[in-house]
């Protein structure tokens, strides 16, 4: 038997944006164990319920994460108006789903850079990234902000898009459409990006399942599940599957991101042509008594927010079950018998986001 | 499998000019809407109260027999609740950012 090591990886390491540790256990080149740790940013978010109120909270909830922080503070109020039944405007509804998919659309660029990064393709990263930018762009002319948005709230949203915005924006990413095209077939056929990612780190259908994967980590893996076909927010009126690619490898996760990117284009495409005019808001009227689970997709898979309310101003519980944490058991799975050359991609390939992991 | 499917973008950014802005030689493309800070009419504040109430990090400290509204800017998310609720719609989100300070202080502003 050949001599074991154990390389610590992280919490600090060129490739992670944040602090995750793993314990890799090596023989020779070939990583056979891994060891996550996690904890190094844990904030306290979930017991700050209880200092502030359920209206307040919004704010808190946008910053667990800062890339899909508009679809956290979203499911926050989704699961606040189910406990007070409250039903949102219809208008509130599609623009809150217009700023989740401008949120998908950014953070699977942003995710697609730090891929390009990763396995060294310094130019690529930097186009990724310039796609990005007229992504956050948008979002800056409708929010105000790039990465906190501040538009949902309990009981509607905070600011309009005027039709004429809107219909430039469905526009403007027609024609963003090729311009993105040219990127992602960089991902999709350059023979550089497929030597790193074919056949690297297979999650196997029956494994993706049983290890409770999530978002398209999952879908990679052959499983069509995807939360927004439970028709939360606007979805249920939009004509879209999930995105499903079977070989499970890293390239397979890379590809089906890419596809969502599309996917994102055609659904803004939709709801830009079937807004309804109307209120945007409701008032909403005195405190939360009982109890939800919340759930809905982000760019990285589900997330759940459970929250349980006494009937004062300030939540009992409030549980977050972020889709990286989801997804850590997979990637735990993928790593034994790859190279330790490897690794920066595969901890790449879920996605992972740490802050909201420890929140 | 292909080889050089980037050439094409390379060559086309090598004509194109900088997808960065040249800042400070260039000016400073700020959206419109941009929250940026908040600022205040003074004069045309009544010193009800309600932004200080409203605020969700206390950012806001209004006295009504001195008449002054005070805002710790490095507290401030702007996140634009004030504004919202301000029955005088005296204030405003600005799209300009506030400068960088080097010590904690508070913006005051008195009606004399
Ligand atoms: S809410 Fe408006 S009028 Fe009232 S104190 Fe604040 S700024 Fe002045
Ligand atoms: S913008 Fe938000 S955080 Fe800033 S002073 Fe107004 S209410 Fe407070």
């Amino acid at each position: 038997m050949t001599k074991r090591t154990i390389i610590p990886f992280g919490p600090q390491h060129p490739v992670l944006p944040e602090p995750i540790h793993l314990d890799l256990v090596l023989e020779d080149e070939l990583v056979v164990e891994a060891i996550p740790s996690i904890g190094f940013i844990h904030r306290g978010l979930e017991k700050l319920v209880e200092k502030k109120d359920f209206i307040d909270f919004v704010y808190v909830a946008e910053r667990i994460c800062g890339i899909c922080s508009f679809i956290h503070g979203l499911t926050y109020c989704i699961a606040v108006e189910e406990i007070m039944k409250i039903k949102v405007p219809e208008r509130a509804d599609y623009l809150r789903t217009i700023w989740s998919e401008l949120s998908r659309m950014h953070s699977h660029l942003l995710w697609m850079g730090l891929m390009a990064d990763s396995f060294g393709f310094e130019s690529l990263f930097m186009h990724t990234w310039r796609m990005r930018e007229k992504i956050l762009d948008i979002i800056e002319n409708t929010t105000g902000g790039r990465v906190i948005f501040a538009s949902a709230k309990v009981g509607g949203v905070r600011r309009d898009i005027d039709s004429a915005t809107l219909k430039s924006i469905s526009k403007s990413l027609e024609s963003y459409k090729n311009e993105l095209k040219e990127i992602t077939d960089i991902f999709i056929k350059d023979s550089s990006v497929q030597h790193r990612l074919v056949g690297v780190g297979v999650l196997k259908k029956g494994q993706a399942y049983e290890l409770g994967a999530v978002g398209p980590t999952l879908r990679a893996s052959g499983w069509s599940i995807d939360t927004r076909k439970l028709g939360y927010a606007a979805y249920k009126n939009i004509d879209f599957e999930p995105v499903v690619e079977t070989s499970g490898d890293s390239y397979a996760r890379c590809v089906v991101r890419i596809k969502e990117l599309f996917q994102s284009i055609d659904i803004i495409r939709q709801l830009a042509g079937k807004i309804p005019d109307g209120p945007i808001e409701i008032k909403i009227t005195g405190n939360p008594d009982g109890e939800f689970f919340a759930r809905t997709e982000q760019p990285r898979g589900e997330v759940i927010y459970y929250a349980k309310a006494n009937g004062t101003k300030f939540l009992q519980r409030l549980r977050v079950r972020t889709p990286t944490f989801a997804n850590i058991p997979s990637l735990v799975k993928m790593l034994p018998g790859s190279s330790l050359a490897d690794v920066p991609v595969l901890v790449l390939t879920i996605d992972p986001c740490i802050s909201c992991t420890e929140r | 499998m292909q080889f050089f499917v980037m050439a094409k973008t390379v060559l086309k950014s090598l004509f194109r000019k900088p997808a960065t802005v040249k800042y400070p030689f260039g000016p400073k493309m700020l959206s419109e809407f941009a929250r940026g800070s908040i600022s205040i009419d003074i004069s045309r504040c009544i010193f009800c109260g309600m932004c200080q109430r409203k605020c969700p990090t206390g950012a806001i400290v209004v006295t009504r027999e001195e008449k002054t509204w005070n805002i710790a800017r490095l507290k401030c998310i702007t996140c634009g609740y004030c504004v919202e609720v301000c029955p005088k719609k005296c204030l405003q989100m600005s799209n300009q950012y506030t400068e960088p300070m080097l010590t904690k202080h508070e913006d005051l502003y008195k009606n004399a």
